[in-house]
């Protein structure tokens, strides 16, 4: 179906970067996971490009381009075969710089904003903990203020882009009294490098070019200029900026189920089982029928959260109940389309498999399906 | 009230072996693979690798619940390669020899593999040929007091360390099921080679192979039974292979459950612990209802197959449940540990990634739909 959309600015963008992406990345991407690693000059060559921050403002490195732009690149992303790449640009891209743009001064952005936007910086966004995944007000980390510093003691985990990355955005609890309890969080630039900062790199299921960290501070010192905002203020950021990550994702799983069918169409065209090709069987057709059904009313209401969102809206009850179903969607595309690749859909070597695999995080990540009910039950008032 | 206290005494020695011998080792066997012959050289040791095989050949000689109590202990091993080697061994690629060899065949690869001397694979399944077995290409053409075979087979487990393969391969191009044989095939023999070692999904701590057979010339002392009943004798053995999953997914998936509630009775979400989650607490209890059904349409299976009566129909259903209620609990579980469950540190995301096979190993849920329907008359 074609959706009145995206105009042709968003379609020039689409083209330049399909072909960027099938150029410099999915060749690349089996070694990537090898390598658990990703290229310092890929992110170089996409900031050069354009591809990265052009929602901001020109004076640092962006072009001031709509949100709608972001869904071109999670879409194009999501179909370009390089799973853990495609998340940890978004991370970057959708889902911590975003705090600094919208939270930061002028020479706060100079410093890190633009950088990143260039891809000389790789940003992550520090929520998670150990004790405290979707209960966001339930953070442990301090950060104390002494002087012109704070002093930051604590613990983050799950955190993408955290173990290569330079720039962390990091969510502290800077008065531990407020009540309540989430009136007391707020964000702090912590750079890499810093005395006190290690990271431990965790292995996943899947994603694994992009590097996922579990980051220790121990009595960190930041200048009182890393505070991003007013402290305590951090709270309503996340939640707004909440609502991006979570259209992205849910973008990026719409598109990976489309990509998902496309290539499992492909085989059950080509695989023939008792005599025929399995697309010829009815409950194949069905299944097949079933996935495109799931992915395009999916898609049809993600786009009108898009659209909306891009002008300013509020639609967080939509957005929540779009995370989920999205999320939900995609893990049983990808299991459906393993069981009609047979034996195959479980070797590695196999798309799907990997996809499988790379998938199971969706429902957790950014919010997890039942988080997503908490706030659209909430949101019905109940 | 199905287990007497032989069986009790015959678990504990299991229990023991896995506690001691396997759990133990299964980190280090998923990053480098299970050493198989050292393993099953203790398991034949302790009479575990023939239970139901006749003592003429090394076997204890005893009756299907000793070999349930058996597969239901391996559901306590903290992951699913190695159980799955284990049960290529007893149930995949010997139960053919044992129905269907001659004296020679168990002489000289039924009591090895009991004893736990040589490792067997069973070679069915082939590039073009999955659940569509006769759909094979793999020939066998009878040469003297030879057959010499040519084709290949693929996602064989144990297939980098097996020292004899239960092979399937077609003996005539005529239409039909009874155009195949079924091989004992010893991977010394010239022309026989590992073409890959597949990477997987998950089931690291086992081996899954492509194999190649470049006029691979076999005694024609090895063939099973009659050169063309093969396929038949292949769906028989299948009722041996599939019936494993049941006792173990039961068992497994209850060990996940449990090891979930210990989870989520310490994890503070919002000030309390996520067992309170009331959608969290009925979802385990939908998972719990399913297991204890299964549990009983296992026992069924046994106590039909006690009796002697074809449990086809019951084992098809019974695999197809458990394949899926294993991915649902499996799934599910790692939903409850959050991000810890994405991460290969946890036990429950090699869960996650074991199970996603077994809805498409030894049968696809597909095919064992549509060996019901067939049953059922329609």
């Amino acid at each position: 179906m074609k959706y009145d959309v995206f105009n042709e600015e968003h379609e020039q963008f689409r083209v330049q970067l399909r072909r960027f992406l099938a150029d410099r990345v999915t060749p690349h991407a089996a070694e990537w996971e090898r390598n658990r690693q990703i290229p310092r000059q890929i992110w170089q060559e996409m900031g050069q490009l354009g591809f990265l921050g052009f929602c901001y403002d020109p004076a640092y490195g962006g072009v001031g381009a709509d949100d709608l732009f972001r869904v071109v690149m999670s879409e194009e992303m999501a179909r370009c075969s390089a799973g853990g790449f495609g998340v940890a640009v978004c991370a970057h891209n959708d889902m911590s710089t975003t705090y600094i743009d919208l939270l930061g001064t002028h020479e706060q952005k100079l410093r890190w904003l633009k950088p990143c936007t260039a891809g000389e910086k790789v940003c992550a966004i520090a929520v998670s903990e150990p004790g405290a995944g979707s209960d966001v007000a339930g953070i442990a980390t301090r950060a104390e203020r002494k002087g012109d510093h704070y002093v930051i003691e604590g613990q983050k985990t799950f955190i993408t882009n955290g173990y290569y990355g330079d720039i962390l955005v990091t969510a502290v609890k800077t008065d531990t009294k407020a009540v309540p309890p989430h009136k007391g969080i707020s964000l702090i630039v912590v750079e890499k490098g810093m005395k006190g900062v290690t990271a431990r790199k965790l292995e996943k299921i899947g994603g694994h070019a992009s590097d996922t960290a579990e980051i220790f501070f121990d009595q960190v010192e930041v200048p009182v200029e890393h505070l991003l905002g007013a402290e305590g203020q951090a709270f309503y950021a996340i939640m707004k900026n909440f609502q991006l990550e979570r259209l992205v994702a849910t973008i990026l799983a719409v598109s990976f189920a489309q990509h998902i069918l496309e290539l499992t169409m492909d085989h059950a065209k080509q695989r023939v089982a008792f005599g025929k090709p399995i697309a010829k069987f009815q409950a194949v057709r069905h299944k097949l029928a079933e996935m495109a059904t799931a992915i395009e009313l999916n898609r049809a209401l993600s786009y009108q959260c898009a659209v909306q969102y891009a002008k300013g809206e509020d639609v967080t009850k939509e957005i929540s109940m779009l995370k989920y179903a999205s999320a939900e969607m995609v893990n049983r595309v990808a299991y459906d389309a393993t069981q009609l690749f047979g034996g195959y859909g479980y070797m590695a070597e196999y798309e799907v498999a990997r996809l499988y695999a790379d998938l199971r995080a969706v429902t957790i990540a950014g919010g997890t399906t039942e988080i997503m009910k908490d706030i659209v039950g909430r949101l019905m008032g109940l | 009230m199905y287990f007497n206290e032989t069986h009790e005494a015959f678990r504990a020695s299991v229990k023991r072996f896995v506690d001691r011998e396997i759990n133990p080792n299964m980190e280090a066997w998923e990053a480098e693979g299970v050493p198989l012959h050292e393993l099953f050289r203790k398991m034949g040791d302790l009479g575990f690798l023939g239970i139901r095989y006749d003592p003429r050949w090394g076997g204890q000689g005893l009756d299907y619940w000793f070999e349930t109590v058996f597969i239901e202990e391996l559901g306590h091993v903290w992951g699913w390669g190695l159980p799955v080697a284990i049960m290529v061994q007893t149930n995949m690629a010997t139960p053919a020899i044992d129905m269907f060899g001659s004296d020679f065949l168990k002489e000289r690869y039924l009591k090895p593999a009991i004893a736990g001397e040589k490792v067997a694979a069973i070679a069915v399944t082939e590039p073009g040929a999955g659940s569509d077995v006769a759909a094979l290409s793999t020939r066998a053409v009878r040469d003297g007091d030879a057959y010499v075979i040519n084709g290949s087979k693929t996602f064989i487990t144990n297939g980098c360390q097996a020292d004899f393969l239960t092979l399937l391969a077609r003996t005539s191009n005529d239409p039909g099921h009874h155009s195949y044989g079924l091989f004992v095939v010893p991977t010394d023999l010239h022309g026989f080679s590992v073409s890959k070692k597949l990477d997987k999904v998950g089931l690291r701590s086992s081996d899954t192979a492509e194999l190649f057979f470049d006029n691979v010339r076999v005694p024609a002392v090895n063939l099973i039974g009659n050169e063309r009943e093969g396929f038949i004798y292949q769906m028989q053995q299948f009722q041996h292979e599939r019936f494993t999953i049941l006792p173990i997914t039961y068992i497994a998936c209850r060990d996940i459950i449990d090891m979930t509630v210990t989870y989520i009775k310490q994890r503070i979400v919002f000030g309390k612990p996520l067992s309170t989650k009331q959608v969290l607490r009925h979802r385990l209890v939908e998972w719990l209802a399913e297991i204890e059904s299964l549990r009983h349409l296992t026992y069924h299976v046994v106590r039909m197959k006690t009796a002697g009566l074809d449990a086809t129909r019951e084992i098809s259903m019974g695999k197809l449940l458990a394949a899926q209620l294993l991915n649902k609990v499996a799934s599910g579980c790692l939903q409850m540990f959050g991000g810890m469950g994405f991460m290969n540190e946890t036990l429950i995301s090699r869960h996650f990634r074991d199970t996603r096979v077994m809805s498409i190993a030894g049968g696809a849920d597909e095919v064992m739909k549509d060996i019901v329907a067939r049953m059922e008359g329609f």
